[in-house]
């Protein structure tokens, strides 16, 4: 183990931008899981389908994939929209839930990531942008712009997503349907229908995610696996339905695989995520902004 | 019909198979059959669980793998390199062992996460699985990510060639899991998890204690799962921890109860059965990347269209009143291991 | 309070985050008694009641039953001390039978406390106490075949099965008919005159009159009266809380 300042700093940034990074990739969980309380395991797969809109656009057209997935963001939104129906219909108005509802999701990330594999092959695919290849060197600081960039657009989306829960009445309903559902009808505001659209949401940043991660590294179907206990482990640390806390976590996260992968090698680093995930489950369920 | 009954006709069954398939000369359907067997046992243990207490368990690889882990370890030891030795422990013994190795792992998972809700219990078991891979990728003496080599046996006494034998052992442990499912469902034992699964808290009330009962599924249905990965380095030779610790493992065992019917024991039976062989005709005939796409549809088709699966689709059509069967249910509180 | 008491309850609190549930509840309730208690809505009675049994933890006070401290036991544990209570929202078990889930408590609290029944006695038990709530008829039948007043006495029943020494009946009579308010009454006087002490807890004020011996009020998470309740119905605090 060589020990320097110079890494450790290096390694400690490069945590904090990728944990930007993860909070994007965690977001929708955060609303999915944190707020609504629906156990969307496929998440990880949305943003892995994302990430491949975003290839074939730029591989065919050379458009930056943020851009790319900016413009994607209403037909996800469609499609989180349509399965929340399903899920509802099949599901939560039977109060089935946990076991069915678990299976559901367990399906669509199977389903997702197969029809990736089988029309995509197992190759690896990345992107190109105008920002894939310089860095920035400040002092003794080396920033690759391709993981600056989507760290700070990272940032921004959950800013916009923030303002979008707290100051407009959408948002303020989609933060009132997880507490108290009666009073929301007493609104004449269908519950139902403020769930659809958050869901939406959630499988919507998936898209814009999905951009992020294809220009931080290139992409293969199984990639979203790893994702799973991510950003569950950031969503639940974060305090489940806070955005503020899922910021937090996912640098937290981001930090701690950066040291663990810089000093101990990366075939640790699947374990970190995961690893915290048991341990905040099993001492502080509530996160560190409890609930 | 009382238990030693049951045993006895699926032994015969058993036998009945084991002697056509010897019949039919044809070594591929032992290696098709092995797997089969292997998805009874996963899908029913995964079924006490998750069918009978509403516990979704997403990490099957994780207690297969430390099964066949177990196993690899003790060949290690035994053997010291990578050639058969003349003393090999025996199968029955090494699924002892690789079901210890998971019970009693599968009781510690239960103990630290079965106090959370059911949805976050689902997450811990994956993140589990996760961790536990990352630990045996970074144990070289099983052979780390370069994977390790299990020389089998060309032959074994009496039955002959070995990977018959293998099949026999894992259609009795079939045998085994369907029994056990079975006498747990009809003794007080299975009422508790159908409360457990019902409504936790009214179980509670009632004087159900919960944690314990939970805990007493977690450990059995990790030791099954457990005992059939034991054999499985024997199986396939070539053990390597990303196909062993794979999603494959857990979307089966999640999907054939599922499709079977999660609340008696011949739906995994029925699911491993139908799904298991459609599995091995499609990975012969198409591909096996086709093989999982149609598994996770006919997961969430069932899920949504047939909740409760095939056994219930039965039931519904062929019974006139479905609440004579749900009542029919007899339990045994003078039989010898009326459990707590 | 004296040592007689079966339930004693002793400056019992308990928040949620920043908000306060309960604050400083003292009650004692006598082994036969027949306790009624009162409150508005979100006064804090069901979280009395999850605390009483064990659902929910009380940060502050103890709780003893039957002479014994219930502090730390879990809610199962105190249901085999002989503490039942029956939910504000009726939770059946939805997969089995009414007979099987009558069955539960009796098997489950039976082997706690070292009594095992014979295979047809519990099934005698079981048909006995559908009997006493007249559900015999829909045995076999899963609990969704059940109207609302049926699903109650359910409720009842099974709370029942686990003998217990108290019971604490939490809201059976809300969204009921007159006459079915009637048959609920009819049936806890029954079960009050076999020696279980009840609490009942209920929003119908003419059936809290009539069956409590004593009346507790509940308001904001505190008592603010505990007597007669003739008496406990004229408090001017009461009246302006609940009753104005």
């Amino acid at each position: 183990m060589i020990f320097s300042y110079d890494l450790l700093i290096n390694a400690v940034v490069s945590g904090i931008l990728i944990g930007g990074f993860y909070a994007a990739v965690s977001c929708g969980i955060t609303i999915s899981f944190g707020i609504l309380d629906i156990v969307n395991i496929a998440h990880p797969a949305f943003i892995i389908l994302g990430s491949y809109a975003a290839y074939i656009v730029n591989a065919t057209f050379g458009l930056d994939p943020i851009l790319t997935s900016i413009v994607m963001v209403p037909a996800f939104y469609v499609l989180g929209a349509g399965i929340y129906q399903v899920y509802y219909f099949a599901f939560e108005k039977h109060n089935q839930e946990s076991l069915r509802g678990l299976a559901f999701f367990f399906g669509l990330l199977f389903i997702t990531e197969v029809s990736l594999v089988l029309y995509f092959g197992v190759d690896y695919r990345y992107v190109d942008a105008s920002y894939s290849g310089p860095s920035w060197h400040f002092a003794m600081l080396d920033i690759p712009f391709r993981i600056l960039v989507p760290c700070l657009v990272s940032l921004l989306l959950i800013a916009v997503l923030q303002l979008i829960l707290t100051r407009t009445f959408v948002g303020r309903a989609i933060m009132a349907v997880s507490q108290d559902q009666q009073a929301l009808r007493l609104m004449a505001v269908d519950p139902v229908r403020i769930k659809r659209i958050a869901f939406g949401i959630s499988i919507a940043t998936a898209s814009l995610a999905g951009a992020f991660l294809i220009i931080i590294q290139p992409v293969e179907p199984s990639v979203g696996r790893e994702y799973i206990g991510r950003v569950f482990a950031v969503c639940v640390l974060g305090g489940m339905g806070s955005l503020p806390g899922t910021v937090i976590a996912a640098m937290l996260l981001g930090v701690v695989e950066s040291l663990t992968s810089t000093f101990y090698g990366p075939s640790w680093a699947p374990a970190v995520s995961f690893g915290f995930l048991l341990v905040t489950l099993a001492v502080r369920p509530a996160g560190l902004l409890g609930r | 019909m009382r238990t030693p009954a049951f045993l006895l006709i699926w032994l015969a069954i058993a036998a009945a198979v084991f002697g056509l398939s010897v019949a039919f000369d044809n070594d591929y359907v032992f290696f098709a059959g092995y797997v089969i067997m292997q998805y009874i046992v996963l899908s029913t243990a995964w079924n006490i669980l998750g069918g009978y207490c509403g516990y979704v368990n997403f990490g099957t690889a994780a207690f297969f793998a430390l099964g066949a882990y177990s196993t690899v370890a003790i060949y290690k030891y035994t053997t010291g390199d990578d050639t058969p030795s003349q003393f090999s422990m025996p199968i029955p013994f090494l699924m002892l062992i690789g079901g210890a190795v998971s019970g009693v792992v599968g009781f510690g998972m239960g103990y630290l996460t079965l106090r959370l809700r059911g949805a976050f219990f689902a997450i811990a078991t994956l993140a589990l699985s996760v961790v536990l891979e990352t630990l045996v990728v970074n144990w070289d003496y099983v052979g780390g990510s370069r994977g390790a080599y299990i020389i089998r046996p060309e032959n074994i006494w009496l039955i002959g060639n070995y990977i018959r034998y293998l099949f026999l052992i894992m259609m009795l442990l079939a045998v085994a899991a369907i029994t056990i499912a079975r006498l747990i469902e009809h003794s007080r034992l299975g009422y508790g998890f159908a409360t457990i699964r019902d409504d936790e808290l009214a179980a509670e009330a009632c004087g159900v204690p919960t944690l314990r009962l939970k805990l007493i599924a977690t450990t059995i249905s990790g030791a099954l799962m457990g005992m059939a990965g034991a054999p499985f380095p024997y199986y396939i030779g070539f053990l390597q921890p990303d196909s062993t610790f794979g999603l494959d493992y857990a979307v089966n065992s999640i999907a054939m109860p599922l499709i079977g019917g999660t609340t008696t024991w011949i739906g995994p039976l029925v699911g491993a059965l139908l799904l298991g062989s459609l599995q091995q005709i499609a990975t012969v005939t198409i591909s096996s990347a086709v093989n999982l796409l149609i598994v996770g549809c006919l997961l969430v088709g069932f899920v949504i269209v047939a909740p409760n699966g095939i056994v219930g689709l039965v039931r519904t059509h062929w019974r006139r009143k479905p609440e004579e069967f749900v009542g029919r249910r007899r339990v045994d509180t003078d039989a010898p291991g009326a459990v707590p | 309070m004296t040592n007689t008491d079966l339930l004693q309850i002793d400056n019992l609190g308990k928040r949620f985050g920043g908000f306060v549930a309960l604050e400083n509840i003292s009650l004692s309730v006598a082994a036969g008694e027949r306790l009624g208690l009162i409150g508005p809505n979100g006064s804090g009675k069901s979280t009395l009641v999850n605390c009483i049994c064990g659902t929910l933890r009380n940060e502050q006070g103890a709780v003893r039953f039957d002479g014994q401290p219930l502090d730390g036991l879990e809610a199962h544990q105190r249901t085999h001390r002989g503490l039942a209570r029956s939910f504000q929202l009726p939770r059946p078990f939805a997969s089995m039978s009414l007979i099987d889930n009558i069955r539960i408590p009796l098997l489950y609290t039976g082997a706690a406390r070292g009594t095992h029944h014979a295979k047809d006695v519990i099934e005698d038990r079981c048909a006995g106490l559908l009997r006493e709530v007249g559900l015999e008829a829909k045995a076999r039948h899963l609990p969704r075949d059940l109207t609302q007043v049926e699903m109650r006495k359910l409720e009842l029943a099974r709370a029942m099965a686990s003998e217990p020494k108290l019971l604490i009946a939490d809201e059976s009579m809300a969204g009921l008919t007159h006459s079915e308010v009637e048959e609920i009454l009819t049936l806890l006087v029954r079960l009050n005159e076999q020696g279980v002490t009840i609490i009942l807890i209920e929003h119908i004020m003419r059936a809290v009159m009539s069956f409590s011996r004593r009346l507790v009020v509940l308001v904001s998470g505190k008592k603010i009266a505990d007597g007669q309740p003739d008496d406990v119905v004229r408090n001017p605090e009461v009246e302006r809380a609940y009753l104005g």
